[in-house]
């Protein structure tokens, strides 16, 4: 098992955050882990995004040139990296936000209103965990549960916040196992 | 104790503390800002101090002092900054004190840029400031390995009352990694170091410092020096991936580079290759009758380094013409991913077959 992932929007739409917790929940599950954010100079505005990389054996680069799964809340970074995935690749893309999917026929797309499902769940700072949920549910790369309980250990000084991010990862997940499913059933 | 998920800079920090440091002195600089960052929150929890000095060089000065005065201290900064601390590591190694600095290295050289690069190779490992000395210089390739040598590094320096330098770039500082910390120092359980200046009631006064205005005797310091840095040989530390049996091509590489070498190794296998790894966890002492051994199990060698080619004359010393010594470099913050290597490998087995 090896897979990068590349997680990418705009400052403050919480990509950063989405990443640790897969690479904390993926060093929960018994894998080798890396995060690594992109510290070049970005304009205001601009894309922010990081790296993980689970691996059942030592990780080498922690950066990727060809990530097996894109995770994208803006469409600069659906523009700058829809590209450099690999063939089969999945690709959430967060059509709340962004007005075209990816042009690329051979990705999984899955295609997931986060704003809109986190502001109907009352809290519109929760569309990270939506579209992280929907790359759990296409990818299965990290249990939901242990996604759930880290995220519970990385709030646990703002416990109110716990169960509406829980949700929304609930939420996101069941858009992209059904996405997954429908994919493969074709 | 459970694995924590931590950047390379917060660990490295972290480490000093269980090594029993309680003070830092340091300016900030990307991409190591981090550091000092979880060092103002983390020391005075913990009794210590931290002090964002006026400058780099008043930082090192700062150092000087308080290492001088028989404390554990560090500092760390990135190569612009490195620079301009020079001046006080030289009279630190002057004055035979022992401290810690650690260099997240950014693209050089002037300001350069600030992402990833192994570009101070020849500072960090040929002395760096001015005068006939050395720094100790441990080069980690994860996270892992930069708290551990972190640690290590506290009891290195004591031992030979030497700076030691953390060689670390961009990546390592950035990057988040599990991590634990293997051992706890509680500062009051050091041994005593009985030259520093700590007062002199009952005895007589020790003097720190590096100003020697008669020959004959900073000729017998420089050569005390020397002999120091000789001693310090035992301490070189390598490790090899994939050399059972011999190899077509030996990969040398320290850090980052090390790791995306051993990715390219595992792409080569697959491709019928036999390519190994040389990795120098001390770049100085530089590991020469382990590298030696090693490209002796090998048809050729290939160095590759974020520089235009540092450590490749290090390596081409020791190799000393018994195997041809070819190079692979990235620079400017860029970073070769592991295809770049195999692609690399190919050719040269291509060309040497």
């Amino acid at each position: 098992m090896y897979n990068e992932i590349v997680f990418a929007g705009f400052g403050g739409q919480g990509v950063l955050l989405i990443g640790k917790l897969m690479a904390y929940a993926g060093m929960k599950a018994g894998r080798e882990v890396t995060w690594m954010p992109s510290y070049g100079p970005e304009m205001r505005g601009g894309t922010c995004n990081c790296t993980v990389v689970l691996s059942d054996l030592p990780i080498g680069s922690p950066i990727s040139k060809r990530p097996h799964a894109l995770l994208v809340l803006n469409l600069p970074s659906l523009d700058k990296f829809e590209d450099a995935v690999r063939p089969g690749g999945i690709v959430v893309v967060n059509t709340s936000l962004i007005n075209r999917l990816p042009r690329r026929t051979d990705l999984t797309v899955v295609p997931t209103p986060a704003n809109e499902i986190a502001i109907e769940l009352g809290n519109a700072k929760a569309a990270n965990m939506v579209a992280l949920g929907a790359l759990l549910g296409a990818s299965g790369l990290v249990e939901l549960d242990t996604v759930k309980a880290v995220l519970a250990e990385a709030f646990a000084s703002r416990p109110k916040l716990v169960g509406i991010n829980q949700e929304a990862l609930a939420r996101g997940f069941a858009i992209g196992a059904s996405q997954s499913a429908a994919v493969a059933a074709r | 104790m459970a694995k924590k998920l931590m950047k390379g800079c917060e660990a490295i920090g972290e480490a000093a503390i269980h090594a029993g440091c309680r003070l830092f002195f340091g300016y900030p600089i990307t991409p190591q800002n981090e550091i000092p960052e979880y060092m103002s929150a983390r020391l005075p929890q913990v009794g210590g101090t931290f002090v964002q000095a006026e400058s780099e060089v008043a930082a090192s000065n700062m150092l000087y002092g308080a290492a001088g005065a028989g404390c554990r201290v560090f500092t760390s900064s990135s190569s612009p900054g490195i620079s301009l601390m020079q001046e006080g590591l030289s009279y630190i190694a002057g004055a035979e004190l022992p401290v810690v600095v650690v260099n997240i290295m950014r693209g050089g050289p002037g300001l350069g840029g600030i992402l990833p690069s192994q570009s101070d190779y020849f500072q960090a490992t040929k002395g760096g400031g001015h005068g006939d000395y050395r720094l100790l210089v441990l080069a980690p390739s994860t996270v892992q390995e930069a708290a551990d040598l972190v640690i290590d590094a506290f009891d290195l320096a004591d031992e030979y009352r030497n700076p030691v330098m953390i060689l670390g770039d961009g990546l390592i500082g950035q990057m988040m990694e599990p991590v634990e910390f293997k051992r706890t120092i509680k500062p009051e359980e050091l041994p005593e170091k009985p030259w520093a200046t700590t007062g002199c009631a009952g005895r007589t006064h020790n003097v720190i410092n590096s100003l020697f205005l008669d020959p004959e005797e900073l000729e017998r310091h420089n050569w005390a020096l020397y002999a120091k840095y000789q001693a310090m040989a035992k301490e070189v530390r390598s490790e090899t991936y994939n050399l059972d049996g011999g190899c077509d091509v030996l990969i040398v590489a320290y850090g980052t580079v090390a790791r995306i070498a051993r990715t390219a190794i595992d792409q080569l296998r697959e491709k019928g290759i036999k390519a190994g790894l040389f990795r120098p966890i001390t770049l100085y002492p530089f590991p020469a009758a382990a590298l030696l051994a090693a490209a002796e199990k090998a048809k050729t060698v290939l160095v590759s380094e974020l520089s235009t080619g540092q450590m490749v004359e290090d390596v081409r010393a020791v190799v000393a013409g018994r195997r041809p010594v070819e190079f692979y470099g990235r620079v400017g913050g860029m970073v070769m991913g592991p295809e770049d290597i195999v692609d690399r490998v190919e050719k040269l087995t291509a060309v040497h077959a």
